[in-house]
């Protein structure tokens, strides 16, 4: 039997504005199995990156919960965050701004360590070096600044920063979207086998959706603040049900000069998600809206393990 | 498709350029060899800090100097080497016959000037018309990119990222020019967006016969948009051709590399074959092939001596020495 490793329920996160009350998050529900990954896609504000950080309990939950390991983890005191941080971590998108630029590879790396408590700074040192050397970074380096480093190996280093405590858990916020591909395909080797040497789980947050299929065992699309379809990897790509995810999966250039292209031009941009009106918030530019569209969308399971939140998944499938 | 029965419109040979640094020489771009006939695409792929922006700098001479320079070569455009012309003569032709797209919509626009004003200051520097009529054209522009005309009036700021590319398109259109140097222009954009830019881009660039150089790092862009397609890898043209060769037969270990990085969405393979290594240090490059200690297929005669570009399947050129093809 699988082990549940994250659970999240009806989760929401609000923010007030001086225009009103934005939906971040809205009411969103999923459960990752340990050793998994589950890919979040979406595009810029749709509230995928406020969701990772709501877990991580960088921001404040408005309603709903979060369950770790089979323990509500929705409301804690500051002891108890401290030490679920140990198994909770986060990779920052950008490895130019999450570094501190003062601080030697060894010191950001040891960091985590040393607020932790409990070793000598030999041991500390010891252990900083087997980080280094499992993400790859040559030991020469140890007293290197962010700044001497490109890309790629700073993202090395949030990733040696985000493992030094042994997390079970860890937050993936757009790890490789900063990095040139074939950087970012080192990158996304090595966290494949980090996963497997040491069972991960991974929320995959990004906006790429080459990326996330080839990352992730499931994957959930957001728009707007609320999720539109999930279901496992392969699934979705094979058969998408949502207008918008469709149009997503359409809009990908695909690097083949023979591939057919009939990209789904969508109408408009993403409207504001500040006071949304009731139902599915993609219907103004959806090409398939009907007044019935003004209603709650339900999260409904239409095939085994996939879930869509629109009432003409059905009579859409086969339009393109 | 092929460039060769079409009139000329740009051909660039051995560009130089070089940037100094406090203590060393940054060699930027390495004798580069490009030609473009009227109304083609030439997609000019590559990664950061391939060299790829500043050769598009060099052709509109907007290269900081110091501290950059152009050492040597030639860029010529409709037949006339405009790295000889005055600042003057150039003045006329850069934002009007040659005009540049920018990667970052947010920072290429005045952010204190309507957006109907900044892209009628292009057309009254180029064109005699009275002012009803440059902001008639202004107007028309805005519409010609699926911006309404009454927000003419409107500040950058009151834009989205999508809409603010498309004012920056219609400000490079508005003169209508020759050719248009297009830096990764929808990077900054959603997968959605980009689509429908794209989409803009390629019927403008139909409708007005303007030929284009695109720069990006996305395969996906070049394969859908490029005729032809110029790899660059530290300042060098490594491997030129129509899309489709290139695509289908990729000669250099680079644009192999490249191809086998990318996750590929009609893949199941559990793991990509990433280029190992990074590229040379721009300041101490080697003096053989540039790509000698990333390539899987590295010999000693990579390492003696600078690969010549050969042609390597009709019309399709690429800068090494194996025998193209196998793998």
């Amino acid at each position: 039997m699988e082990q549940v490793s994250l659970e999240v329920k009806n989760l929401k996160k609000y923010f007030n504005t001086p225009k009103g009350l934005l939906h971040a998050v809205d009411n969103v529900n999923f459960r990752i199995y340990e050793g998994k990954t589950l890919g979040v896609v979406g595009e810029s504000g749709c509230g995928k990156s406020t969701l990772g950080r709501v877990i991580l309990h960088l921001l404040d939950s408005t309603d709903g919960q979060i369950l770790f390991e089979g323990e509500d983890v929705t409301h804690v005191d500051k002891a108890k965050l401290r030490a679920l941080r140990e198994k909770m971590q986060i990779i920052f998108q950008d490895p130019y701004s999450s570094l501190n630029p003062r601080m030697s590879v060894s010191e950001i790396i040891m960091e985590p360590l040393q607020l932790k408590g409990g070793m000598s700074h030999a041991e500390m040192y010891e252990k900083t070096k087997k980080l280094m050397d499992t993400v790859g970074l040559a030991a020469r380096l140890e007293n290197a600044y962010p700044h001497e480093l490109d890309g790629g190996r700073r993202q090395r280093i949030g990733i040696a920063r985000a493992l030094a405590l042994n997390p079970r858990f860890i937050v993936c916020d757009e790890p490789v979207s900063a990095l040139d591909v074939s950087i970012q395909a080192q990158v996304l080797n090595l966290m494949l086998d980090l996963q497997e040497e040491r069972n991960l789980t991974y929320l995959f947050i990004t906006h790429d959706l080459s990326v996330v299929k080839y990352f992730s065992d499931d994957i959930m699309v957001m728009y707007l603040g609320q999720v539109v379809e999930k279901a496992p990897s392969n699934e979705l790509f094979a058969r998408p049900y949502h207008p918008y995810t469709k149009a997503l999966l359409s809009a990908i250039p695909v690097p083949d000069v023979h591939a057919p292209r009939n990209r789904i031009l969508l109408k408009g941009e993403i409207t504001s998600p500040i006071n949304p009106q009731p139902g599915c918030r993609f219907a103004a530019r959806c090409p398939y809206a009907t007044p019935e569209c003004s209603k709650e969308q339900e999260l409904r399971e239409i095939l085994p393990n996939h879930y869509v939140a629109c009432h003409r998944a059905e009579e859409l499938m086969d339009k393109k | 498709m092929s460039g060769e029965t079409k009139e000329e419109l740009l051909r660039i040979r051995d560009l130089v350029v070089e940037y100094d640094t406090d203590e060393d020489v940054v060699q930027a771009v390495n004798h580069v060899d490009l030609q473009l006939g009227k109304g083609e695409t030439l997609g000019l792929v590559g990664e950061t800090g391939a060299g790829k922006t500043t050769i598009a700098k060099a052709i509109l001479r907007i290269l900081p100097d110091p501290p950059s320079r152009v050492k040597a070569g030639e860029i010529y455009f409709e037949g006339k080497d405009i790295l000889k012309l005055s600042e003057g003569k150039m003045r006329k032709i850069r934002g009007n016959k040659i005009a540049m797209i920018f990667q970052d919509p947010m920072t290429a626009l005045n952010p204190i000037e309507t957006v109907g004003s900044q892209i009628a200051e292009a057309i009254g520097l180029h064109e005699k018309l009275s002012k009803a009529e440059v902001q008639k054209r202004a107007v028309d522009m805005l519409e010609m990119v699926g911006i309404p005309g009454e927000r003419y009036g409107e500040y950058p700021h009151q834009f989205s990222g999508g809409m603010k590319q498309r004012v920056v398109i219609a400000m490079a259109l508005a003169c209508r020019p020759e050719l248009l140097l297009a830096d990764e222009p929808t990077t900054a954009l959603d997968v959605t967006i980009q689509a429908q830019v794209l989409d803009m881009m390629e019927s403008l660039k139909e409708k007005l016969n303007t030929s284009m150089i695109l720069i990006t790092h996305d395969l996906g862009i070049v394969a859908g948009m490029c005729d032809r397609v110029a790899v660059v890898y530290a300042g060098e043209i490594v491997e030129q051709g129509t899309t489709e060769e290139v695509f289908d037969f990729p000669g250099h270990p680079y644009t192999l590399g490249l191809f086998q990085s990318l996750p590929r969405l009609d893949s199941t393979e559990k793991r990509l074959k990433p280029i190992n290594g990074l590229m040379p240090d721009p300041t101490n490059l080697p003096e053989g092939c540039k790509f000698y200690d990333r390539c899987p297929y590295a010999c000693e005669k990579c390492k003696e001596k600078e690969p010549e570009m050969r042609e390597y399947r009709p019309g399709h050129f690429v800068r090494c020495i194996r025998q193209g093809g196998e793998k």
